[in-house]
């Protein structure tokens, strides 16, 4: 066997590493250094390490807008969970013919800008929207009801959103399922509710799972759904990080909460890995 | 019985959420024919918001910047991407997790992290915000998903063809072109299009590193959507649904093709 010669190496993957480094992994450092640092009266940045900014982060004000960001991405994917599986389910036991063009039509609207689709929602839900016009028109409401800018529409704004990143891991996983285990465990006397909890849902999990990872993780970050659906005092920890570096200038905090943000992430990661090692480590037992 | 009423109640159910999925964007759409501007009483079919849409020189200027952006991002990362998977899948080397790593990490770190770290390199840089800036970023976070894309299409791939071709005297970059390259093409075009519709779609990154001068389409939407509700941004959403699904079914009739 001949080896290609050495340069051929060098011209596939040397544009990849220097392009990544310089653009992704340089920036990532940049952040850790000067989330380290502090913000001089100019809005600048004071080239001193001090650990200010992350013992500034253990402020409650700021701990409970971690504490609502991770419970409003939380509620996302539980909702997506749970509109998403039995949808999945019943998708990836349609006729097979069916499958493929179904499946297609939930990835089109995830293929369309996010914005745009947050945007339909406000059309819908304003005071001088269309549900309001409909409500009105029939004679249900006297007078609009007020949907927008609450937590209630950042919510359907962001399962609206996420959904499909939710669905399409699910349909992988339910496909994939042998139908012969379903009917071993109905054959040996299980009900249909025992069949699910059983055997279905504990071979789906690793769909679940990524699923969950898929929707959460974007959840925390999407600022422009709070920021154009939410009240007022809708501030997200995405918000919260836009702010710092937009508004406030303060780029060292800014850069700390991102850390944060990053670190929490990798931790899920990290929880996933784990999880889904330990489960394919089972399996081959 | 018992069958036919759950398949009743499955086809229900999934309706609903297609239902779901698709009124808001229906709605979207057909308001932007509507001729009231101020609220959402039909007034009448009118298609005057898009004839406004292309009097609008900002828009323009946007969708411009847009379109030049997804372009250039195009043929950049789908090179570079190519390039890489073909690398990470012919070699081995020392450190080759840690390149894994690094061009897979994009992927799974939030948008925001990636945005604001790209915008406080070039200010430290003095880098000023603009098509150089969007370029930068947009090229970074689609090259991994081109590499995920043409791995995918390399992994059917017989790497003793590649072997073949240059024990018969090719060169390393003529294997390439005429070996390697035509089987992973269908690999190839999917990610250019992924990456065409990323970066005309990307909002959260572009918000960071765009200057005054290079707003693009999406950017437009959301500083129009904070000024208010009007037909002219349900017209300009219609189109970009419209472009985007046009690719998207282009790179399935693609898909369909291959098959």
């Amino acid at each position: 066997m001949r080896r290609p010669p050495d340069f051929a190496r060098w011209w596939t993957l040397s544009p990849v590493t220097v392009w990544m480094i310089v653009l992704f992994l340089l920036p990532l450092i940049l952040v850790l250094a000067v989330s380290f640092m502090s913000r001089n009266i100019f809005g600048g940045i004071e080239y001193t390490f001090s650990l200010d900014n992350y013992i500034r982060y253990f402020d409650p004000l700021y701990l409970k807008i971690l504490w609502v960001s991770c419970q409003l991405a939380f509620l996302t994917t539980v909702f997506c969970l749970l509109i998403g599986y039995p949808f999945a389910y019943i998708i990836a036991r349609s006729p097979a013919k069916y499958r493929n063009v179904l499946l297609l039509f939930v990835i089109v609207p995830f293929w369309t800008n996010s914005l745009i689709r947050t945007y339909a929602w406000i059309i819908l839900l304003r005071t001088e929207g269309v549900i309001n016009t409909i409500l009105l028109h029939i004679g249900i409401i006297d007078k609009p009801l007020t949907m927008l800018y609450n937590d209630t529409a950042v919510l359907i704004g962001l399962v609206y959103t996420m959904l499909p990143f939710m669905i399409l891991p699910l349909y992988a996983s339910i496909e994939k399922l042998d139908k012969a285990l379903l009917e071993a465990a109905s054959d040996l006397g299980a009900r249909p509710r025992q069949t699910f909890w059983k055997v279905t849902l504990p071979l789906t999990a690793p769909g679940i799972m990524a699923g969950t990872l898929l929707v959460f993780i974007p959840a925390l970050g999407l600022f422009f759904i709070p920021d154009l659906m939410g009240g007022s005092k809708a501030i997200l920890i995405g918000n919260l990080i836009k702010n710092q570096f937009l508004t406030a200038r303060d780029w060292p905090f800014g850069s700390a909460i991102s850390i944060i943000l990053m670190a929490l992430t990798l931790l899920f990661i990290a929880v996933y890995v784990k999880i889904s090692k330990d489960k394919a480590g089972k399996d081959l037992m | 019985m018992r069958l036919s009423f759950g398949r009743k109640f499955g086809v229900f159910y999934a309706s609903l959420v297609y239902l779901f999925l698709y009124l808001p964007i229906s709605i979207l759409i057909l308001y932007s024919f509507n001729r009231s501007k101020l609220n959402a009483v039909w007034t009448g079919f009118t298609t005057d918001w898009y004839v406004r849409l292309f009097h609008n020189d900002s828009i323009l200027e946007a969708a411009k910047t847009s379109l030049t952006v997804a372009v250039i991002t195009t043929i950049g990362a789908t090179m570079i991407g190519t390039l890489a998977a073909v690398g990470m899948y012919r070699y081995h080397f020392r450190g080759k997790i840690a390149l894994e790593g690094l061009v897979f990490l994009p992927i799974v770190i939030p948008e925001i992290v990636m945005g604001i770290s790209m915008l406080a390199l070039f200010s430290q840089l003095k880098v000023s915000l603009g098509i150089m800036t969007l370029l930068a970023a947009h090229i970074t976070f689609s090259v991994p998903f081109v590499m995920v894309v043409v791995r995918a299409r390399l992994a059917g791939f017989d790497k003793n063809i590649e072997e073949a071709a240059m024990d018969l005297g090719a060169k390393p970059w003529t294997t390439f072109l005429k070996v390697t390259l035509p089987v992973i093409a269908p690999g190839v075009i999917a990610g250019a299009l992924l990456t065409f519709t990323l970066s005309i779609d990307d909002v959260v990154i572009s918000f960071f590193v765009a200057g005054p001068g290079s707003t693009t389409l999406p950017l437009k939407i959301y500083s129009m959507v904070k000024f208010g509700v009007t037909p002219e941004i349900n017209a300009l959403s219609t189109l970009m649904l419209l472009a985007t699904l046009l690719i998207v079914l282009f790179a399935e009739r693609l898909q369909q093709k291959e098959k």
